[in-house]
Parts: structure tokens; sequence; C-alpha cells
């Protein structure tokens, strides 16, 4: 079998596609839409934003999560703010430079179609979430404030102090709380979906299981949707929920959906370090602490190496023995430079021995800032931030610097799509970060939360009505009398019989943290084909182990996360090793993905656009084997591509 | 650090509940709270029984999932925090620590230390939101509002709906976490026009839920995680009696 991608782009000028699509597209009528059942499973800011829509369109929705509420999608941890091409400050910005400043942040490997469309539509997210009773920040003539996040030179970020993300999904909840009530939605908490069922060569539905009493389920959509985040989890530690996970994707590859750039992963530069081995998680310190922050290193090895015995604290460092090594290598840009750029400097200076505390961390230095603005306006913008990190790391970062490390962030690749946000599966539709199209090889700050609320507000409610004009004749099934529903059951029921009858002696999470080790050594920050090839021997061989020795304690009938997080590590341990085979085959450094071998004598990033200008969407082959590469070439034709320079 | 750990146990809703005993040693006081139950499961499974459930997912602070009465406290013997950001330097070597899920009629327990906390899923789904239809926005700068309005809004939108609030009141009242939502949009111009309707509904849910009526004791704020004022509430009964005249 040979998937043929067909990306779908509209033809004419990019600013024109997206208006002329809308015209063009085939739409379903009032009477007709009420009779079509669309299946969502997610409920962070695509997926609530899309339930929401689609049911205020009159289309039936079942919408899914695995938490107890939607409220808890892990959109809500996002701090910062949402980037939109309003031009309030008047500092020179539009929809024009939005896309360019997103397309040259992702390293010119996102489809420019997708990203101007994403750009266009910006202005009307911040409409609406106003509209839905978003508390975004405001100046004192009582319009709305803006702030900077990195790779752009104007202030186009919207936010409500450093909880942008639960304000904007707490704004999609309250529109899909009112649809729960209008009976449009049916919304399914603590429910868990476990595969995707085809028939006749279109997705049909999900099986589930009911996380409470352990029940199968199986659910009938005409279309599917799956708005399930990200997979930077196969990590083990990132700054992902617990229970963030790439089942669905890896899932739905398995049937047939290719996945695009697995390898492109954000590493972003300002986490709270790593404190010891019994770590569960990463904390981010939100970029718009750049905004006033100031990153460096001592400049010599021997106060590095005093500070790290606690012989010399940062704040005894006089000025001339610090290196603000973003402003020193990027005065352009400096501390705003992209998160990429960013990251790859911190862990230079820190493999060179200039780093901090354990070695592996960097200081973030509010000094300059509190001097200038007062430490009263640095509270009131960033106080939240400031109170989270005292209270993991026990230090006051009014008195003295943070300090910082890079983490795993967010995961630009992901399932393929074509224009209209449909996979290579008909009727299966991807959308925020569970796709892949719009940031490229690195996403821009911001940029995660406008993605979401774009595909699940103004872009995913048109498209899929293109799709779903054709299917008003296929009537509801009832999945319990459909074979293909039945087997997909039976296979599920046969996977968890499976991970019970292991009865190994390791738990789930030691085999999850081995995984994240290799992964973070051999598909980190700086990649070489040496170490992936390594990488991929290691993960085969961790998969076999998983499979003969893993513990699973109590039951299926019941509550029990020890089985929830073995289905989901048994899919990761299947990405890790695309994600490798994906990264090794680009020979070339672009954005988040560094190969060692492909770097500027400066060490930046080195593109090879004769070999690499395209999208990588991998095709399941059987577990065992290789995936097999599918090219979707990227055409660039409003923007010119440059060699990246934040200098 | 060396703990004694004493923890609620119970199989399901229908099952009746225990306290276990638990040892555990060599815990960083730098480990987070969840982390040391994290290590504790560990043990658990090794020793071949079944680990404890809780609820947890961002362990950030703001998802609002994890719970726990730790030593008879919501969240735990801290300040403005979640039980996923507490920390064990907060406790000393030798401690014994109880730790209870929330214990509330609107909140019955599903497993162990995991409640089911729809309620609050029902209590915003008769009126907390904003009936604005995707696409009917007027351009966001079109109304003015006040700065100190919209940081009073953001100071009740702040709610993560955790339920320490109930969890921790006598009474097992849900009038802050309402109240936060209530005032979060009658602060706003754009939440004005169902102000009213919005307050009385999502009241008439919540005693129909069987969540308790307010003293105005405090509790509720001493133990929100957010920070929540007992303001709000002041608004809602405001928002409420003003439903009640216009019938």
């Amino acid at each position: 079998m040979s998937t043929t991608l067909n990306s779908k782009i509209p033809a004419g000028k990019v600013a024109e596609k997206w208006t002329k699509y809308k015209a063009e597209q085939n739409l379903v009528n009032p009477a007709n839409k009420r009779k079509l059942d669309i299946i969502v499973v997610g409920t962070g800011l695509g997926g609530a934003a899309a339930a929401a829509s689609l049911g205020e369109l009159g289309f039936k929705v079942k919408n899914f999560c695995y938490s107890d509420s939607p409220r808890r999608a892990h959109s809500i941890a996002a701090q910062g703010g949402i980037n939109a091409a309003k031009n309030y400050q008047n500092d020179g910005d539009s929809i024009y430079r939005l896309f360019y400043d997103t397309v040259k942040g992702g390293d010119y490997r996102a489809r420019e179609a997708n990203v101007y469309r994403l750009a266009e539509v910006s202005n009307d997210i911040i409409d609406q979430c106003v509209s839905q009773g978003v508390p975004f920040a405001r100046d004192y003539g009582g319009y709305l404030d803006n702030r900077s996040f990195g790779g752009a030179l104007v202030s186009r970020t919207f936010y409500a102090r450093g909880q942008t993300g639960q304000q904007l999904l707490l704004g999609a909840y309250g529109s899909l709380n009112r649809q729960i009530a209008a009976g449009n939605v049916t919304m399914h908490v603590r429910t868990e979906m476990m595969d995707l069922v085809i028939v006749d060569g279109k997705a049909r539905g999900i099986v589930t299981r009911d996380l409470v009493s352990g029940e199968l389920n199986t659910h009938f959509g005409h279309a599917v949707v799956l708005a399930t985040g990200g997979y930077g989890n196969v990590y083990f530690l990132s700054t992902n929920a617990m229970g963030s996970n790439g089942s669905a994707a890896v899932k739905a590859y398995k049937k047939g959906a290719v996945m695009a750039n697995p390898a492109f992963v954000q590493i972003h530069p300002t986490c709270i370090p790593v404190h010891g081995e019994s770590q569960s998680k990463l904390t981010l310190m939100s970029e718009s602490l750049r905004n006033d922050g100031r990153i460096w290193v001592p400049s010599e090895k021997e106060d590095a190496e005093k500070i790290r015995k606690g012989q010399l604290k940062p704040t005894d460092l006089p000025e001339e023995k610090r290196d603000y090594y973003l402003e020193r290598r990027y005065p352009a840009f400096g501390n705003l430079v992209p998160r990429d750029v960013a990251s790859r400097a911190a862990k230079e200076r820190c493999d060179a021995g200039f780093g901090v505390g354990t070695g592996q961390a960097v200081y973030l230095d509010f000094k300059h800032a509190i001097e200038r603005l007062g430490q009263s306006t640095i509270k009131a913008r960033y106080g939240n931030l400031f109170q989270m990190y005292e209270k993991i790391v026990d230090e006051n970062p009014y008195e003295t610097p943070m300090m910082i490390y890079p983490a795993i962030h967010y995961t630009m690749g992901g399932t393929w799509v074509d224009y209209e946000l449909q996979t290579s599966i008909p009727g299966l539709f991807s959308i925020g970060e569970a796709n892949f199209s719009d940031h490229g090889a690195n996403r821009l700050g911001a940029s995660a939360l406008m993605q979401g609320l774009a595909d699940g507000y103004f872009v995913l409610p048109f498209t899929i009505q293109n799709y779903l004009a054709d299917q008003i004749g296929v009537a509801r099934m009832n999945p319990d009398e459909v074979l293909e529903f039945k087997k997909v059951k039976e296979d599920t029921k046969a996977l968890i019989d499976k991970l019970f009858a292991i009865k190994g002696k390791r738990s789930v999470d030691s085999f999850h943290k081995e995984l994240g080790l290799i992964m973070w050594d051999h598909v980190g920050m700086g990649r070489t084909a040496e170490g992936l090839k390594e990488g991929i021997v290691k993960i085969k061989k961790l998969r076999e182990e998983f499979w003969k020795d893993v513990r699973i304690p109590g039951r299926d009938d019941m509550i029990n996360p020890e089985l929830e997080k073995a289905c989901r590590l048994a899919d990761f341990l299947e990405l890790g090793e695309l994600m490798a085979q994906d990264a090794l085959h680009r020979n070339e450094s672009c954005g988040g993905h560094f190969r060692e071998e492909y770097k500027t004598p400066e060490g930046e990033a080195l593109r090879d656009d004769e070999n690499f200008m395209y999208v990588a969407a991998w095709e399941y082959q059987g577990t065992e084997k290789p995936a097999k590469l599918n090219k979707e070439s990227l055409n660039y034709e409003a923007i010119e591509v440059k060699t990246r320079n934040y200098k | 650090m060396d703990l004694t750990l004493k923890v609620w146990r119970q199989d399901n809703a229908k099952a009746k509940g225990r306290f276990e005993n638990y040892q555990i040693k060599n815990i960083s006081p730098d480990s987070s709270f969840l982390e040391m139950i994290d290590e504790l499961n560990e043990q658990l499974i090794q020793e071949d029984k079944e680990p404890v459930a809780f609820d947890h997912d961002c362990r950030e602070g703001i998802c609002g999932m994890c719970s726990l009465f730790i030593n008879g406290r919501a969240h735990g013997p801290d300040e403005e925090i979640t039980t996923c950001q507490l920390h064990m330097r907060k406790f000393k070597d030798g401690d014994t620590i109880v730790i209870e899920p929330w214990r509330a009629n609107g909140f019955p327990v599903i497993k162990d230390l995991m409640v089911d906390r729809q309620a609050f899923d029902k209590i915003l789904q008769s009126g907390g939101f904003i009936s604005a239809n995707t696409g009917n926005a007027p351009d966001a700068n079109a109304i003015p509002i006040g700065k100190d309005k919209a940081e009073e809004s953001m100071d009740a939108a702040a709610c993560i709906g955790c339920g320490a609030c109930v969890a921790t009141c006598k009474n097992s009242s849900a009038m802050l976490f309402v109240s936060s939502k209530v005032s979060q949009l009658a602060l706003l111009p754009q939440g004005k026009h169902e102000a009213v309707r919005r307050a009385k509904a999502m009241v008439d849910k919540m005693d129909e839920l069987g969540f308790g009526h307010c003293t105005n004791t405090g509790a509720c704020e001493v133990e929100c995680p957010k920070g929540i004022s007992l303001d709000h509430i002041s608004r809602l009964n405001r928002e409420f009696l003003l439903a009640n005249l216009k019938p």
C-alpha cells in the first residue's frame, strides 16, 4: 500500500487562499447537521473549541477526555500568552509579519498556506475570547495590553497574567459547557480512547475504556477528530502533564495515518532544573520572563565551579565576570531569540563547564529589571511565576537569580494533515499540537495557543463540512452490530489481557524513565547519526524487555492507573523509535532538530534546503519493520527562503 | 527523610474504606509530595501490593486535578499552593503524615484518594458562561474595560476548580467556587447581560447537587490555593438577591 499525499492547498495567492476556499467549499445544511455525529477526542484548546463550535453549528458531538473534567486538559498550563496580528501597539505588525515570523521561526519547514491562514484568523481568536469573558491584561485606558515573545520584533502577545492558557481554556470550556447543557455535545469524562475504528476505508469511530469501571465501549461518528495534544512525554521528563500521551496518534498511525516530522521536538530554554532521581516532571518558567530577565553564566570556569560548590553566590559576582551569552551572540534579538536557539546556547555553555547549580543550569536574572522598574512592577507582571519558582526551589528570585535549564516542552511533529486538517485516513482529522502543520521545525512562543484555538474555532468547523457534505446519506451505525467495531474492541481486550499476563518484575515507571533517558541522550538537543543508531537499538531492546517483564497490579475492571500508564508507554516505545528514525534520516540541522554533523563554523544550525525541504511523513509497516518515508515537498511562494539570522 | 504514612484506602465508591500504615525511607526534601507518593507506589508494586490511586496531572498547580487532605488540611501545610506544589521540606524526618481524600457530599470517593467532582462541571453547565457563539464577536478593543475591573475579574477567574473550598467547609458549601465564576463574568460588560440569570441558575444547581449553605466562616478563603477572596461571595449574594427580586 502506498499513500499519496495530497495537501489540497487551494490555488491562488497565499493571502487569498483561505477566502477562496471558504467561498467554494461544500457546506452541510442545518437540517442535515443534526443527523451527523462527530467524535472529538480531547478537550484542550483545540478539542474544546472544536466541540463547542461544532455543537453551536448543530452537529451532534461526542467529546472525550481522560481527566475528571474537560477543564484539566494541559492547555490549562500554558503561561505566557497568545499571539495575534492586531497591531494594537502600532509597532508595525500585520498578518503578513506574523506569517513571516512563524515560517522563519519554524526554520522554513512549515507549510506556507496553513501558516498564512493561522495568522489570518489570529485576530478573530482574540475577539472571540474577549466576548467569552477572558480577562486579558489591560492598560489604564481599558485597552488590551501586549508583551513580546521570542522570535519577534513587535509586541503581539496577549496575556492574562501568567495564566493565559488557563483563561483561554476556561473560555472554551464555558462555551463547551453551554453546548453540553443544550444537548449538542455529550461529554465523556475519565474515558480514554484505546483505538480507532475504520469501516470501508473511512474513520467511523473509536473504542474507549471507562477509566472508572474499566468497561470497553464503542462509539460511532461520521467523522473523528483527534485533539489529543503532543507526545513530549516519550522523554518521561517534560513540561507536559503526567497523563499527556501519544497513544491516539500512534493508534491512528498504525491504522494508516502517516506521521509527519516526528523528530521535531521543542526543547524549552527556561524550565526549572532537575532536582534528583524521584523527579516526575519539569516545570516551565514562561518565556515572557525573557522580556525582563537576562540570561547569564559566569565568564570564568573557576567562578562557575565555586558557585557549584557553594563557595560563591551569584549575587557576589561583579558585572564584568558575567557572560550574558545570548546578548553577546545575538545582539539583535538578545534574550528574545527563539527557543531552539536559546536552548542550544544554554547547553553549549553548560557542556563547556560554565553551568551553575548541578552544572546543568544557567541564571535568569531580574536584578536590572527590578532596579529599572521596581519590585512591584515585576511582581505585577510575573508574581505567580516567581511564587511557583520559590515553592519548588526554595529560593527567592527577587533576591537571587533563578536557575533554569532546557526541557522537553512541545512537539511540532504530529499526525500529517492536509489543508483541511484531514489526515491520510478519510474522515479522520487532527488539530492543535496533535497535527504537524504550522510550526515547522520550531514553534515560536505564544503560538501554540493561537494554533489550538485557530484550528478549533475557525478552521475545522468549516473544513470538516467539505468532507461531511458527502456523508449525509450515511445512516448512524449501531457499533454493536458492525463487525469492524467488534473486531477493534476484541483487539483492545486482547492487548489489555496480554499486559496483565506478563506478570513481570518491573513497574511501568521504571521502563518509562529508562526510555526517557535513552530519548534525552540520543534523540535530544544534540543528535548524531551514531548516537541515533545506538538509540534505536536501545529502544528496541527496552521494548522487548517491557513486553517480558512489566508488572501491572490489580485488575482491568477497576480504576487502574498502572494499566493506563502501561497502555500509553507501549505506544511511546514505538513512537520513540520512529522519532529516532526520522532524526537519523534528516541529514541537516533545522529548528529544534540539531544534528552535530551539520552546523556552521559558529555552531549555528545548518539547513540543507536542496535535499530536505520537505515534510517527512512516515507510513507504518509493522512494529518491527522500519517505517516507509513519504515526502510532501514544501514550496515557498510568498516568502523568500533565507538562513535564519537573529544576530 | 524516613516517614510513616497513614493513607485512606477504599476499593471503590461502594466499598468501606480504612486507613493503612506504610513506612517509607530516604525521601529527598526536594521531592514534591506527589513524587513521595510515586515512591510509595513503586515500593507497593515491588511488594506485589496495589498502589494508592490519587488524582494528579499537570503537577504545576494549575489543572486542579490533585486534591488530598494532608494532616487535616486541604493541599497540606503551606499557603496558596496545590498538593503537587507541596514539597517534602515542609515535613520533618520521622513524621507521621495522614493522607485522606476530599470529604464532602458533593464529592463521593471513587477509589482510595480519588473523588468524583463532576458536580462542579454540572454547576458551570447550568450557566457559568457568556452565551457567545463562535464568530459573533466585535473587535476586542471595541469595549474598553478599566484596568481595575479587569484585574478584579482575573482575581476571580484564577479558580482552578480543585474543590479545596468545599472539602474544607464544615457545611460542604460550594459558594466560593460558584462566586468566583459569577464574579468574574459579572464584573465584565460582556457578562452583565446574563449576570442575574447566571447567579440564580448556578446557586439553584449547587443546592440541588447537595452542597451546603455558606455561613461565612471564611475557611474556604484560607485554603484556596489561588487566594480567591470571600468578597466574591458578597458579590454573588448581591446578584442572587437581584435575581429573586426580579422573578
